[in-house]
């Protein structure tokens, strides 16, 4: 594990209380350490859990004797908002065997960033799936890498997105551009639970 | 051929947490949850007791604490559920519910925008 154990930690304020929890997710390479990185107050710190083949998570430790484990890893930034809430940003893999250790890790998650490579779009089908499974809102952002430009529509039409996600551009490396992307997606969480709760109340008459 | 490292690691995790599990659904510890030291480490106390007393002076989350510690965040939740069954620790957990306060979700609004 390589952890960023040189860097003096930055403590939280004594009246820090209320930690919430965003995920950065895609593809192999696509831009998650450094978004996080471009908004972290903290130099991205790494950690891992650890779970059985069979894809269950290691809890229970006499489990991991003699049993082949697997790993993930994931990096995480903080952002403190006020004296009382701490954001957490968790850049996390999009792959297959990530996906059992969502519920165990990313259960109540405020909202998930899937971080696209305009270059690499399929990347992304599985993670928006998975997403939509575990019914987490989320928005797509485009990091720009420089390629040939895509319109919305065209990356709408291949990544098969519902009209109601945002899709955004955005440049990982850029703090100001992160930070609107991350504005963006907790407009869009309250618009989606303003909806729902608008929903439910129909139902109701 | 057999890679000692690899074989060793269960043997170090199982060590730790005395072969418990504590990180089931019983365990409260969220990855966000915020650990406050309630005590000053003793004599004799488990380095990673002492490790994780030192790192909560001021609050710290749990995969801080695991990024730190370099152990997997479930072992790290059992040597959490230990401090804090003794009170040692105490907990600060998320307070997002499954459909989140509009409160909540104004006050990240408004911080992130403060950035
Ligand atoms: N041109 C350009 N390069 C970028 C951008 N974002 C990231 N990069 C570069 O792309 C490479 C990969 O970025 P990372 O942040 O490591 O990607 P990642 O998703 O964390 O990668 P893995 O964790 O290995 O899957 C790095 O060399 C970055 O500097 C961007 O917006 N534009
Ligand atoms: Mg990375």
């Amino acid at each position: 594990m390589d952890s960023a154990t040189s860097d003096p930690r930055i403590p939280l304020g004594a009246s820090a209380d209320n930690g919430l929890k965003i995920v950065v997710v895609g593809g192999f390479g696509v831009g998650k350490t450094t978004m996080v990185r471009s908004v972290s107050e903290i130099r991205p710190l790494n950690t891992e859990e650890t779970m059985t083949q069979a894809g269950a998570a290691v809890d229970d430790t006499s489990a991991v004797r003699g049993k082949s484990t697997t790993t993930v890893a994931f990096d995480f930034g903080r952002i403190s908002l006020d004296a009382h809430n701490v954001l957490y940003l968790f850049g996390a893999p999009g792959q297959e065997r990530f996906w059992f250790l969502w519920d165990r890790l990313f259960s109540g998650t405020l909202g998930a960033v899937v971080l696209v490579d305009t270059r690499r779009i399929d990347d992304s089908w599985y993670a928006i799936d998975r997403l939509e499974h575990h019914g987490t809102p989320f928005i797509v952002a485009c990091n720009d890498f420089g390629g040939p430009r895509h319109s919305p529509d065209a990356v709408r039409e291949a990544l098969d997105l519902d009209p109601r996600v945002p899709l955004v551009d955005c440049d990982a490396r850029s703090r100001e551009s992160c930070k609107q992307v991350l504005i963006a997606l907790v407009e869009h969480v309250r618009g989606h639970y303003a909806a729902q709760a608008a929903g439910s109340r129909q139902e109701l008459v | 051929m057999s890679r000692p490292g690899r074989d060793d690691a269960p043997d170090r995790l199982y060590t730790l947490t005395q072969g418990r599990s504590r990180s089931g659904p019983d365990n409260p510890f969220d990855l966000v949850t915020l650990v406050v030291a309630e005590c000053e480490p003793t004599p004799g106390m488990q380095s990673e007791h002492v490790a994780i007393l030192r790192m909560t002076r001021a609050p710290a989350a749990v995969v801080e604490i695991a990024a730190e510690l370099r152990l997997p965040v479930g072992i790290t939740r059992v040597l959490l559920a230990d401090l804090h069954a003794a009170g040692r620790v105490s907990a600060r957990h998320p307070r997002l519910a499954a459909v989140p306060d509009p409160d909540i979700l104004e006050q990240v609004l408004v911080g992130l925008r403060n950035l």
